[in-house]
């Protein structure tokens, strides 16, 4: 078929489509080969050290039905608690990126010099240290819970990240638009809220989602806490039945599916901004 | 000229410096209600920041503007009353991309004026037809060409019912088939009685509309004069040298 479509009369237009359509054939068929090579990989190493594969086991520790009711495994129990863990700190640590990427352009000196401080501070320690610190100095401090100190380790370790862009986003924003708007004698944050943010927005959305999913990813972290998250159950379940391949394979997939769909919903976002900007 | 003889916008003993760059030097000039200024000199010569410090996009550091009684100083509440008498037209339009001609002209009356959705919406169709575009309101400046969007800046400005108008070089960025379409709304608007500080190279439409010319150059105010005095006999041999140049081409 496309031997045909690539003969002399085809129009340009037409070459350039199928051009494009083989190149993503190419490249679907040569993902399909590495993923298989590695699934045999993974199979010949299992099959070298005797593993004896019990995906058949593996259900059990997602759902079971008994009487007819459904109840939730340790694993569905635990991506839920990380579902939940993303899903606060996500907003936090963009309120908490919002805040500190204002403070780094505003005016004031105390201002700007803590939120330095803040990025310096998060960005060049171990996230691992961080969360040992947030659990057994400021939870016992503010006496909260260890989910909560989790989430907010979370939070304000991403939050530096997602102030960076949102900073970068902002100072993309041309500045005649700040200053037709001032000289409109719209107010701070009318300038911010109308006219500065809606451009800077679709700038920040593909960098933000790439901090959300590193979010959903670093939840994991929060296991050394014991936090019942999906990471901490998949370990416990490991110690009680030794399936290590299927069992963490299983939770991979998990995270997989949380990080897609996630990519996914930005992508929507981004499409809904690209088109009201120009329509 | 205002009948009280007080000036609308009074500058005096400006100075300004970038770093060590002095770009405003010893500035004095009132411009009284419904006169039109034409500030014209080479390039980098301080024109903008002369214009600019009237509405506080920049500061100047000594001296003194007074702007319809009102004295700019670190008071933002004095900073919002002048900036709402004052409007200015830029170089590059600076519309905002991701709201509708319409709306362009809509935000700044509701958010700092807070003046209805309705009559918000008629005052901005009103500006609108005034400078000949009322059928381009539901566009987005994207599709719109040079002159019209600057035609729409106009109207935004406008619509905020200012006493003052600031022009930064409006035509300079246009093709010349769309300079016209642009300087005509401003004759129009100077020809219905707006105080008007243009800073523009259009000699012709400097000698059209203008009551007073203001030669600038190296930061310093060089000469003053009527047009018909600018052009036919300059005092300053700057100036001479300037409109040589300018009028050359
Ligand atoms: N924000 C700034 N920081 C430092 N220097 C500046 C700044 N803005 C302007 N300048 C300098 O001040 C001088 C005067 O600038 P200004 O824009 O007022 O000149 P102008 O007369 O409007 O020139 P042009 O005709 O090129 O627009 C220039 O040399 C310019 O480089
Ligand atoms: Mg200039």
């Amino acid at each position: 078929m496309t031997g045909q479509a690539l003969s002399s009369n085809a129009s340009p237009r037409q070459r350039r489509r199928t051009l494009a359509l083989r190149a993503r054939l190419i490249d679907i068929a040569s993902f399909v080969v590495f993923v298989a090579a590695l699934g045999w990989l993974v199979l010949r190493g299992a099959q070298g050290m005797g593993y004896n594969w019990q995906w058949f086991r593996v259900p059990r520790y997602l759902w079971r039905v008994i009487d007819g009711q459904v109840i939730w495994g340790p694993l569905t129990k635990g991506l839920l608690v990380t579902l939940q863990i993303s899903a606060i700190a996500m907003v936090l640590s963009l309120v908490i990126g919002l805040t500190v990427a204002l403070l780094r352009l505003s005016p004031s000196f105390v201002g700007r010099g803590i939120a330095r401080v803040y990025l310096e501070v998060i960005r060049n320690t171990p996230l691992l240290v961080q969360v040992l610190i947030f659990y057994f100095i400021i939870a016992q401090i503010l006496g909260i819970s260890r989910f909560w100190a989790g989430v907010l380790c979370l939070a304000v370790y991403e939050g530096a990240f997602a102030a960076e862009i949102i900073r970068g986003g902002i100072v993309a924003v041309r500045r005649g638009q700040w200053e037709a708007a001032r000289a409109l004698g719209l107010r701070p944050f009318d300038v911010y809220r109308d006219v500065v943010l809606p451009q800077a927005v679709p700038l920040m959305l593909p960098p933000l989602a790439g901090v959300l999913v590193n979010l959903v990813k670093h939840s994991a972290i929060v296991s050394v806490i014991a936090v019942f998250d999906l990471t901490t159950e998949g370990r416990t379940i490991v110690a009680d039945t030794f399936m290590a391949f299927e069992i963490w394979l299983t939770v991979a997939g998990l995270y997989l599916l949380i990080t897609l769909t996630l990519s996914l919903l930005v992508l929507g976002l981004e499409r809904r901004f690209g088109r009201s900007r120009h329509a | 000229m205002s009948r009280d003889g007080q000036p609308m916008i009074a500058l005096s003993g400006v100075n300004k410096w970038f770093g060590t760059f002095h770009v405003l030097k010893d500035i004095d000039l009132e411009i009284h209600a419904g006169q039109r200024v034409v500030v014209c000199g080479p390039s980098g010569s301080g024109k903008s920041t002369l214009i600019r410090c009237i509405n506080r996009l920049e500061e100047h550091d000594e001296g003194q503007i007074v702007v319809d009684g009102i004295t700019l100083d670190e008071d933002m509440r004095n900073v919002a009353a002048i900036r709402r008498e004052v409007g200015m037209v830029f170089q590059q339009f600076n519309l905002f991309p991701h709201l509708s001609v319409l709306d362009n002209c809509v935000l700044a009356q509701r958010r700092a004026r807070g003046t209805p959705k309705a009559e918000a919406r008629e005052r901005a169709m009103h500006y609108l037809e005034r400078v000949r575009i009322p059928e381009q309101a539901a566009k987005y400046p994207a599709q719109l060409s040079g002159g019209q969007q600057q035609r729409v800046a106009i109207a935004r400005s406008l619509c905020m019912e200012p006493k003052v108008m600031l022009f930064d070089e409006p035509t300079s960025a246009l093709d010349p088939e769309m300079i016209k379409e642009v300087l005509d709304v401003m004759i129009d608007l100077a020809q219905s009685g707006m105080t008007m500080i243009c800073v523009t190279h259009e000699m012709g439409f400097a000698r059209k509309v203008a009551d007073k010319m203001v030669f600038m150059d190296h930061g310093r105010i060089v000469e003053t004069a009527p047009p018909d005095r600018f052009f036919a006999a300059p005092a300053s041999e700057r100036t001479q040298l300037f409109l040589s140049q300018i009028l050359s081409h």
